[in-house]
């Protein structure tokens, strides 16, 4: 065990924990904007119970982002010092922006959407609700273009101070608008909107099958449903569009994720393999020749630069890389005919008999998870040995005042409170859910129903012995 | 001090505007966690718990967007800083999450042994998170050790020393003043009454250890009152600071209490000018070596990029400002339970 190896663990761990939760409240943001939109034009009550319903979720999972993303904005000081020292004039101001900008925003009109109800008017409201989703999305703009400066720096020059080197800025606006942004951020925010409308297609899919809230569930999955295919579409464009960028600009990380060695010859698209990094070849694999040229070029038999081109030690994992990726395309694929086979049997009418398809559905939430986790592996991972493309080793920039005990320690601490987490909110997630949305014809003697619970509570515990 | 209004300098104020923004914000609702179990009562610990519902994660954000900006503008002090007291900002990080979750999940259940849990770690995740800034604000106004390549020399263990210790118990009785003020405007009837007399314990607690504060300071960390000493108007800040915390009580008295609020902030406003410029122009002072230090020069990012983000800052604190106020004015007023409290 190394510290080198110790910090990445430690950043796999808690950036991969803390993502199950700002894609969520990313896709929930725009369905929500969508469900109280609905409510305002129509005035359907409905609508009202859908949107109170998924804030109170969007609620939960906000607070767990919250907690958990505190640490990523600390953990480049603690665990890369040096990488924070090198980068830091360009990095670190697109963190600052992200808080001026984003979490101000969204945390801000967060409270009104959660506990603004009975103070502020329904047209404010709905303000706060599109406040909320933009406050989300900027979030994601920032670190996208953080994130993305590392895998294709731009607008700057290194400057020696003292023994260091650091990367200062040159220019804003072309470090900024590197040459991945654009392109990584679109493919992110499309994962997030599916993570978000499968959440939704799963609840209700598991209303429909339990026959409870049905009126409700309809709702909710026809507005999940629409927008679930409408974002698997505009992935396989932005993945497209990702892999183009990737190929001009990271080709040594295109080449592992197809695990293409061979620079002289046309490039293959697998559905599936094992790459062998020894002989240097994909086994086992079903491939279509020559198609990755053709995503690349447009050409079917002109070469794609393999990984021959780059010695050994500034390749990446590639059979970690190229399993990752093709689990994420797969399961993208799937979502896409998922979406479909769920719009064809609405279109029909007959989506709420076809049991099997909402069983999947329930499950399904789990695919754009799993997808967008292991898509930002492959992206993290491809772009090893660096930790700036090019510029500076992965090794090179960890803290020098951190050793390997307290590395452990930070590790494990982190380990034991982010599964207590996890356990928490699955089960408050799930007791949510169990409870379902509220009458809101009920709510004054709810809200009765609960004082009096709450005030009489003592008296009703008092009955019960204490083990 | 040779004085230039420079973007170094700007950033420096600008960095200082944050973490007072967070000690005013966040320290009221640190605060409120602190006192939390004085409350017997479920339904009063509901009441505390909501004073705060709607606000406190948007009060965090200060601290986030002040690491982020600490980053930006001065990379080699959030480099530094942040791996040399790795295991206190671990622990730190630690109780920020079990305090989240406390808030979150506390009233989610009616059990009681629950609730009692939650309650408990609320309120110790809240005078940790207090103490812990402290400390760290003890260790920087003492200075750290640092070597010529600007990391941090010493271990967990050479954090906690006395001094830095007795700012961590400052805080935590600040905190608590600060919070206890804060609840006289959201509270009414019986527990209004008695948070008034838990204003008059805590600022009596804060007073005795800013006292003793202030002595330790002026016997063990004699640099930083060279500036005082320098240019004595500046004392009138350290005056002011004592009349904000005098006015307190008198606001109270009168049942003005956003006065005494406002009182109340003030005096963290003044108490933080006084750290700053007793530290200008370093952000952490090396002892022993003080050539080593990191200062506002030394650690800083390009002029370009100091530049670009105090456009950045002239943008977007504005809307900050402004979004701030109107949740704060919206959720105005005496705490009343409903359907969507906490």
């Amino acid at each position: 065990m190394n510290v080198e190896l110790l910090s990445r663990l430690q950043f796999a761990f808690t950036i991969g924990f803390h993502y199950i939760f700002p894609p969520l409240t990313i896709g929930l943001g725009v369905l929500l904007v969508i469900m109280e939109g609905l409510y305002l034009k129509t005035k359907n009550k409905l609508y009202e119970n859908l949107t109170r319903f998924w804030i109170k979720i969007f609620g939960l999972i906000f607070a767990i982002g919250v907690a958990s993303g505190i640490v990523m904005e600390f953990q480049f000081g603690t665990n890369w010092a040096n990488y924070a020292r090198f980068v830091g004039d360009i990095f670190g101001s697109a963190l600052a922006a992200e808080g001026i900008f984003a979490f101000f925003l969204e945390s801000g009109f967060l409270a009104i959407l959660v506990f603004g109800w009975n103070r502020v008017g329904p047209k404010m409201h709905f303000f706060s609700t599109i406040m909320v989703s933009f406050g989300s999305m900027f979030s994601a703009v920032w670190i996208v273009i953080a994130n993305s400066w590392q895998q294709t720096p731009a607008g700057f020059h290194l400057v020696q101070e003292g023994s260091r080197v650091r990367a200062e800025l040159t220019d804003f606006w072309v470090a900024i608008f590197n040459h991945s942004t654009v392109d990584r951020l679109i493919h992110v925010l499309g994962g997030a909107w599916l993570a978000g409308s499968f959440l939704v297609i799963s609840v209700s899919a598991y209303y429909l099958l339990k026959k409870r809230h049905i009126e409700f569930a309809k709702a909710s999955m026809k507005i999940g449903l629409a927008f679930a295919m409408f974002a698997s579409l505009f992935q396989l464009f932005t993945g497209d569009q990702s892999g183009r960028m990737i190929s001009v600009h990271q080709p040594a990380k295109l080449a592992a994720l197809e695990g293409h060695y061979d620079s002289t010859k046309p490039a293959a698209l697998h559905l599936f393999g094992w790459v062998n990094e020894k002989k240097e070849r994909v086994e086992v694999g079903i491939a279509i020749p020559g198609l990755l040229s053709f995503l690349v070029h447009r050409n079917f038999s002109q070469p794609v630069i393999g990984l021959n081109d780059f010695p050994p030690s500034d390749r990446p994992p590639v059979n970690f890389v190229f399993q990752t990726f093709h689990i994420m395309v797969g399961i993208g694929v799937l979502l896409i005919l998922l979406s479909l086979l769920g719009i064809i049997f609405w279109w029909r009418g007959t989506l709420w008999e076809k049991r099997w398809l909402l069983y999947i559905f329930v499950i399904a939430v789990l695919g754009p998870q799993i997808s967008n986790e292991l898509g930002w592996f492959s992206a993290e991972v491809g772009r090893q040995p660096w930790i700036v493309y090019g510029l500076m080793r992965t090794s090179e920039g960890m803290s020098a005042a951190v050793n390997v005990g307290q590395n452990i320690f930070s590790l494990v601490l982190f380990l034991i409170i982010y599964s207590l987490l996890f356990v928490l909110f699955i089960f408050l997630l799930d007791r949510k859910i169990k409870h379902g949305p509220e009458d809101i014809e009920d709510h004054g003697s709810t809200y009765e129903a609960q004082r009096h619970g709450l005030e009489s509570l003592p008296i009703i515990r008092k009955g019960k012995k204490k083990k | 001090m040779e004085f230039t209004f420079d973007l170094n300098t700007i950033w420096f104020i600008l960095i200082g505007i944050l973490l007072s923004g967070y000690a005013i914000l966040d320290g009221f609702d640190l605060g409120v966690g602190a006192l939390h179990l004085l409350n017997k009562d479920d339904q009063d610990r509901r009441i505390l718990i909501n004073s705060i519902g709607p606000v406190w994660d948007g009060n965090e954000v200060w601290l986030i967007t002040g690491g982020g900006a600490l980053f930006a503008a001065f990379p080699d002090v959030y480099a530094t800083v942040f791996s040399g007291f790795y295991e206190a900002f671990f622990l730190l990080l630690f109780v920020l999450i079990f305090r989240a979750v406390a808030i979150e999940f506390r009233s989610k259940r009616e059990s009681r042994r629950w609730r009692r849990t939650w309650d408990f770690s609320f309120s110790i995740s809240s005078i940790f998170i207090a103490f812990l800034a402290g400390v760290a604000l003890g260790n920087i106004i003492q200075g750290i050790p640092i070597s010529p390549n600007k990391e941090y020399l010493g271990d967990f263990w050479s954090l906690l020393n006395p001094y830095a210790i007795l700012v961590g118990i400052t805080a935590v009785a600040l905190f608590m003043m600060h919070g206890s003020i804060y609840l006289t405007m959201k509270t009414e009837g019986d527990l209004h009454n008695r948070v008034r007399e838990w204003v008059n314990n805590t600022i009596i607690f804060f007073s005795i250890s800013y006292i003793t504060l202030t002595m330790a300071t002026l016997i063990y960390v004699p640099h930083m009152v060279k500036h005082f000493r320098d240019y004595p108007y500046f004392f009138f800040i350290a005056l002011l600071n004592m009349l904000a915390i005098a006015n307190i009580p008198r606001e109270i008295q009168r049942g003005k209490d956003f006065r005494a609020f406002l009182s109340s902030s003030a005096s963290i406003l003044a108490l933080i000018t006084l750290v700053a410029i007793g530290i200008f122009p370093n952000f952490v002072l090396s002892n022993p070596n003080p050539q080593y230090s990191l200062d506002i020069y030394n650690a800083a990012s390009s002029q370009r990029t100091l530049g670009i983000m105090l456009i950045i800052a002239i943008i977007g604190v504005p809307f900050v400002l402004a979004y701030t106020t109107s949740i704060y004015y919206i959720f105005r007023g005496k705490v009343k339970l409903d359907e969507t409290s906490y």
